[in-house]
């Protein structure tokens, strides 16, 4: 992002806030028995109620209202036991029933927030407005020749729409918020958070007003933002914009737009005199949605330690700093390798910081070369920890550590077999390293007497000699300790 | 042809289910004038005949209505069997799947005799609103059958089928049971599956059942009602044996009988209600009061209306059905197309009605205010039932009236359905059947309304009251 930051500007305050929709991760769509899974051909996932066929009724499917609570509470919402589904009236060609069965005034969850944190600004919470849930709508495609196909595959998926309050001040703060959202649906398994499969969208509210002032300014709707990066540049966008006609003395009108990531613009799509009259009214299909306490406690038994609480206690009870935290604890799978490494570890906290380095380095490098999920770590945290112990245990450098990583991460060895197979193992016999040291000197006496002229930075030239002779299986300590003994005048 | 008599012919094979089909496809025919029926199934009812005559003979008999033909109102989706709503807008429209009350009729092998013409969508109190014609009325082809199920009462009164299936919104099972002298039950709402039955009100619609008397019409709802994973609002409770309950003819009974239904009677009215109860040993006739129902049609029509503009916008063209595209349409020229000419004009009147009850300004002053007045209907029900066993009313204000003779005047032929609405509003069961005739010549009918699930009760007094008036021979008051 190369926009200026909205948070630095001394006469204007960015408002924002933004409405995410996540697709519930179950096996059926909301009101049918259709299966969820991605990439059938077109209108072959689709029954009689996904397709609005007369006659055909709306169940729903308790494992999503399920996923929603788990989400509620992972967000210390409020989770409702009695909300109502409404129909939400609007005609479009891929709204088969011409209404999406939504929640309006009684929605399952409202309140609770999340904490975002980023190098922009300080730790902050985000309050929540609420969580609904509501079904997706089918696909349309829109042909070169007018003609607009529709696919119903997607009609039905289940959704929860999750609306925060106007609380994000920037860009990169509503980036931050996502993050932390999508953290939260990976680490409770409601949703995959998948942006490009469309199961993870986001609209947003922007408006701007003069800095200290209370009231907000008159917003816009921002749709259509299908990537982190687009959220990122829509709203600089948009703020921009509002910016620059409040400055030019014009008034921002109330329109709903679309962000156009071709042009990186966002274009007018419908203005407030146009917006859709929805006519929620209760849904007559559907009996009122009753959740007992004795479910919403079972829910909550099952959540895991979240993506927040876990890096403060990592930063508690290891030590770590709060970015090692931020990194480890940013998926659970990752939090969980890391968690299992450590609990093979047998030295103190200088081994704690030893393994986040190993793992916020050489592991996530890997896994970026290769595309890989953080799940798809090919190298068992047990293994990682044995190569620790080696290094901490002076049996190999570091610099040989890195070889041994690179060979377990290829293929799973045992690292002491491989570095003895490899011949890879740390010399540590002075005898030996002796031996070495005074073949180096022999060969470079015009070196020696500079050195011993009181041109002590030729040390470093030695050690490098040495430790090339020995293949960078010298161990460094020894190496440096019999230098200096046989330099300093054994002779 | 009561359902009992051509039971006990199947059983003594004296007819055959094939028999009973023939039959009734050349009653069908002699009685084409009527316009009873949209869409014929011959020949799958035949074979289904066939089948069930085999099933017989191997000793296997399914249940009661085993090999019975049942007419099905085409507002009822019916697998691979055209299903039109009586709309122009669905003339093309087949069904891929049954709704679970076919379904279960299928499974008690009930033969799926034909389609019924109906008001389209349902939506209608004198069966006029159909793309398919008017249907006559039996007893007297000047009238109308009354509606919307007028073709499945009108196929039961002419002797075509003996029992049918209809549907009930505000009054649609039992008004045309009462203007075509049949036996008509709206169950509590919940009791029977809505799953295929095309919606028109969501929260008011019940499939009913026709037949010519009270045990027929009992035994069809015994087959389709019951719990259906299908429909969330469809009711737990199991199906109960209702044929068979009949009341011994002196038991002790409180009647209640609605001082706001009886004030509007004229004498013949009310001497027709009154006569046969005061004839019965054991009733105590008690009067009540039911408050509201002066809101009644206006709360119907509202709630009514405003789920049936939102359950209609389906019918948009895309799918199936209509869609009139002229050459560059754009979407909402081919939407507004294909919705004005698939449309009949009360269904337009409907959607029209609801979708203003329901916008941003008018929400508050129509649509809560109708819940409100739903709500304080029910209330009234509920307290009069802390006093009576059941109540009973006219069906319909008047017997059937001359065809056209309401068409100009919505008002009027809405007012068709005050004593019936009030029962939809508040979910109760309730059924008519015929009762005395009128100086017309024309059958009143009589509405036994029954607290919430106690269908068993309202079957039990009907037969009695049925029997009553078989005794009575039914002649002019």
């Amino acid at each position: 992002m190369n926009a200026p930051d909205i948070t630095q500007n001394p006469k204007w305050e960015a408002v924002i806030g933004l409405e995410v929709h996540a697709q519930l991760r179950t096996k059926s769509k909301l009101f049918c028995a259709c299966p969820t899974t991605f990439g059938s051909a077109p209108n072959h996932q689709c029954c009689p109620v996904c397709t609005g066929m007369p006659g055909s009724l709306p169940v729903i499917n308790q494992g999503a209202v399920d996923l929603a609570i788990r989400l509620g509470l992972a967000i210390g919402a409020e989770v409702h036991d009695r909300s109502i589904f409404a129909r939400k009236n609007y005609f479009y060609p891929d709204l088969p029933n011409g209404y999406q069965i939504s929640q309006f005034d009684r929605p399952l969850c409202t309140g609770g927030g999340v904490w975002i944190e980023g190098k922009e600004f300080p730790r902050r919470w985000i309050r929540m407005t609420r969580i609904h849930m509501e079904n997706d709508a089918g696909k349309s495609s829109h042909g070169e020749d007018g003609h607009s196909l529709v696919d119903l595959n997607r009609s039905g998926m289940p959704l929860c729409e999750i609306v925060s309050e106007p609380d994000l001040r920037s860009p990169a703060e509503a980036m931050a918020y996502m993050k932390a959202l999508r953290s939260i649906l990976r680490y409770t398994e409601v949703s995959d958070g998948n942006m490009e499969e469309g199961s993870f969208r986001c609209d947003a509210n922007i408006s701007v007003r003069p800095r200290g002032e209370t009231r907000l300014g008159t917003k816009t709707e921002l749709k259509n933002m299908n990537s982190f990066r687009f959220v990122g540049q829509a709203l600089n966008y948009e703020i921009e914009r509002h910016i620059k006609v409040l400055e030019a003395g014009g008034k921002i009108q109330q329109d709903t737009r679309l962000w156009d990531t071709r042009k990186q613009v966002s274009v007018f799509m419908r203005g407030k005199e146009d917006a859709h009259d929805y006519r929620y009214f209760p849904e007559p299909d559907l009996l009122p949605l009753e959740v007992s306490s004795e479910r919403i406690d079972r829910i909550r038994g099952q959540l895991p330690e979240l993506a927040d609480a876990r890096a403060q206690r990592y930063q508690q009870d290891y030590g770590l700093p709060a970015y090692d935290a931020g990194v480890l604890t940013a998926e659970k799978a990752l939090a969980l390798y890391f968690e299992t490494a450590v609990a093979a570890l047998k030295g103190g906290s200088d081994q704690l910081k030893a393994l986040s380095n190993w793992i916020m380095g050489d592991v996530l490098r890997r896994c970026k070369d290769e595309g890989l999920e953080v799940s798809a770590i090919p190298l068992a945290p047990q293994r990682l920890v044995q190569l620790i112990n080696l290094i901490d245990d002076d049996i190999i450098s570091g610099k040989i550590a890195k070889k041994v990583f690179d060979a377990i991460w290829d293929e799973d060895h045992d690292p002491m077999q491989l570095i003895e197979e490899r011949g890879w193992k740390q010399v540590s016999d002075t005898g030996a390293i002796d031996e070495v040291i005074s073949k180096v000197l022999g060969a470079h006496p015009k070196e020696v007497e500079q050195f011993r002229g009181g041109k002590v930075k030729l040390k470093g030239f030695f050690v490098g000699q040495v430790m090339r002779e020995m293949r960078g299986q010298g161990n460094p300590k020894l190496v440096n300790q019999r230098l200096n003994a046989l330099l300093d005048g054994a002779d | 042809m009561r359902l009992s008599q051509l039971r006990g012919a199947l059983e003594r094979g004296e007819v055959s289910s094939r028999g009973l089909v023939e039959t009734a496809l050349c009653k069908a025919e002699e009685c084409e004038d009527l316009n009873a029926f949209i869409t014929m199934n011959p020949d799958a009812a035949l074979s289904a005949a066939d089948q069930a005559d085999s099933e017989r003979a191997q000793g296997q008999v399914r249940s009661p209505l085993h090999g019975i033909p049942v007419a099905i109102k085409d507002n009822i989706c019916t697998k691979g069997l055209r299903t039109t709503c009586a709309s122009r807008f669905l003339d093309n429209f087949v069904p891929t799947y049954d709704a679970t009350a076919v379904q279960k009729l299928r499974e008690a092998g009930a033969i799926i005799f034909g389609k019924t013409n109906c008001d389209e969508f349902a939506m209608g109190s004198s069966n006029e609103n159909s793309a398919y014609g008017p249907v006559l009325n039996p007893l007297n082809p000047s009238c109308v059958p009354g509606g919307s199920s007028g073709g499945s009462a009108a196929a039961v009164a002419a002797g075509i089928v003996p029992l049918s299936l209809g549907s009930d919104t505000g009054g649609s099972v039992r008004q045309p049971a009462s203007l075509c002298g049949v036996v008509g039950v709206k169950p509590s709402y919940g009791r029977v599956s809505r799953n295929g039955l095309v919606a028109f009100g969501s929260s008011l619609d019940q499939i009913g059942t026709f037949a010519a008397d009270v045990e027929g019409a009992a035994a069809l709802l015994e087959v389709i009602a019951g719990p259906d994973p299908l429909d969330s609002t469809c009711s737990n409770r199991a199906t109960e044996p209702w044929s068979q309950q009949r009341d011994p003819q002196d038991a002790p009974i409180r009647i209640g009988l609605p001082k706001e239904y009886t004030s509007v009677l004229d004498d013949e009215a009310k001497a027709a209600l009154l006569a046969p109860l005061e004839a019965m040993d054991g009733v105590q006739l008690v009067e009540i009061s039911l408050a509201h129902t002066e809101f009644a049609i206006a709360t119907y029509y509202v709630l009514g209306s405003a789920e049936a503009s939102a359950n209609l916008a389906r019918y948009d063209g895309i799918r199936y059905g209509v869609r009139v595209q002229e050459a560059g349409a754009d979407l909402e020229e081919t939407y507004i197309a294909s919705r004005s000419q698939g449309f009949g004009a009360e269904v337009k009147r409907r959607i029209m009605l609801g979708t203003f009850a329901l916008s941003a300004g008018y929400y508050d002053a129509y649509y809560n205010k109708a819940c409100a007045a739903r709500r304080a209907i029910g209330a009234d029900f509920k307290q009069a039932f802390e006093q009576v066993d059941l109540i009973a009313s006219l069906t319909a204000p008047s017997t059937a009236f001359p065809l056209g003779s309401k068409t100009a005047d919505p008002l009027s032929m809405y007012l068709s359905d005050i004593f019936t609405v009030p029962v939809s509003l508040a979910g109760l069961p309730a059924l008519s059947l015929p009762g005395q005739l009128a100086k017309d010549g024309l059958p009143w009918g009589l509405q036994v309304i029954a607290p919430p699930w106690r269908e068993d009760r309202m079957f039990g007094f009907a037969s009695r009251l049925e029997a009553k008036l078989v005794e009575q021979g039914r002649s002019q008051a």
